[in-house]
């Protein structure tokens, strides 16, 4: 159900930008950490985005990585699990440099072509 | 017809975050601190209020219930004599399973803003979405039971990052459940390393002063971190 809570809020972002076009495809960025399942919320986006400029539109999703550094001896990880500690000297003061994004990237719309004679 | 490439570089939740930042101006013209409280749904959290809620001392206090139906847990509040506004989610797709900052923004007309110093947002019970909108808020609460199981942050990373203070509730339950504590904090520190918590039982009442004197202190420390 989180997920439905994200397309939702995917497809609000989308209509505004989209200005009243056509969507073709949503290009959406989403950080590791969102704990967002892409099927998930292909379905829901399916779901949401009936009746808007978003129907029918391709949703491509690029997960990001979760990569964080320590603010103490600078260590930079990649982590799979959630352990946020630094591996290295065990500081509890690090920073999430990727994985938060919760980013529509772009989106395809359809124009009508200008006549240019 | 053709294909046009528009940039967008948005964030998806921008749209609350903005409107999370006008609730947060209203609350600060009108001197009010806000704790976002989030729990599973059944984790105590109308309990910890009854128990607590009712001896701030000096500090005024009222509550905002959200809940997908209903109003039970807003009766069970009456007897302490604060005000409580009930906010339901069910005019959305099938009952919203959290609060978001257009939800809250709808009910401040409900709350008595210049008469209080502390509102207290009782947020849906859902261990997931609530963790990702933010409505204003100056502290983020959960509440984790026992009868939970200690593995729940490694599953619910999102909702135990997206807090300043965890309360472990339910602890009259240790002896009869497969919880254990130490493994529980283990966990807890591997996914918000240096999270307060504070160990209590709304049923027995222990452990429930420490987190009193927090909620009694909260107003004066959050207005230390609010630039002039």
């Amino acid at each position: 159900m989180h997920e439905l809570s994200v397309s939702s809020a995917i497809v609000d972002t989308v209509v505004r930008h989209a200005a009243g076009r056509q969507v073709a495809a949503v290009h959406v960025r989403l950080g590791r950490l969102r704990q967002v399942v892409p099927s998930s919320l292909a379905f829901y986006f399916a779901l949401i985005s009936k009746e808007t400029v978003c129907e029918n539109a391709e949703l491509h999703q690029e997960i990001v990585p979760a990569r964080l550094r320590c603010r103490g001896c600078s260590h930079g990880w990649e982590i799979d699990m959630p352990h946020f500690r630094c591996p290295q000297c065990g500081a509890a003061d690090v920073v999430v440099e990727t994985g938060e994004e919760l980013e529509v990237e772009s989106i395809d719309v359809e124009e009508v072509a200008q006549c240019t004679v | 017809m053709h294909r046009v490439k528009v940039k967008v570089v948005e964030d998806a939740l921008d749209a609350n975050t903005t409107i999370a930042a006008a609730n947060r101006a209203d609350f600060d013209r009108a001197g009010v601190t806000v704790v976002n409280l989030m729990s599973a749904p059944g984790a105590g959290k109308t309990s910890v209020l009854e128990r607590v809620l009712g001896d701030l001392g000096g500090v005024r206090v009222a509550v905002l219930e959200g809940d997908v139906q209903g109003s039970l847990d807003a009766d069970r509040l009456t007897s302490l004599h604060i005000p409580v506004v009930q906010l339901n989610t069910d005019g959305g797709f099938g009952g919203e399973c959290h609060l978001d900052a257009n939800m809250v923004r709808s009910a401040l007309g409900a709350l008595p803003l210049e008469d209080i110093d502390l509102l207290i947002v009782e947020n849906v019970g859902n261990l997931v979405c609530p963790a990702e909108f933010r409505i204003g808020e100056d502290a983020r609460i959960m509440v984790a039971s026992v009868a939970e199981g200690e593995d729940k942050p490694l599953k619910y990373p999102l909702m135990f990052r997206a807090c300043e203070l965890v309360l472990v509730n339910k602890i009259d339950l240790l002896p009869y459940v497969d919880f254990d504590l130490d493994h529980f904090l283990h966990h807890l520190d591997a996914v918000h390393p240096g999270v307060a918590h504070m160990e209590m039982s709304a049923r027995t009442g222990e452990g429930l002063d420490a987190f009193r004197d927090w909620l009694v202190e909260l107003p004066a420390r959050a207005r230390r971190q609010v630039p002039a």
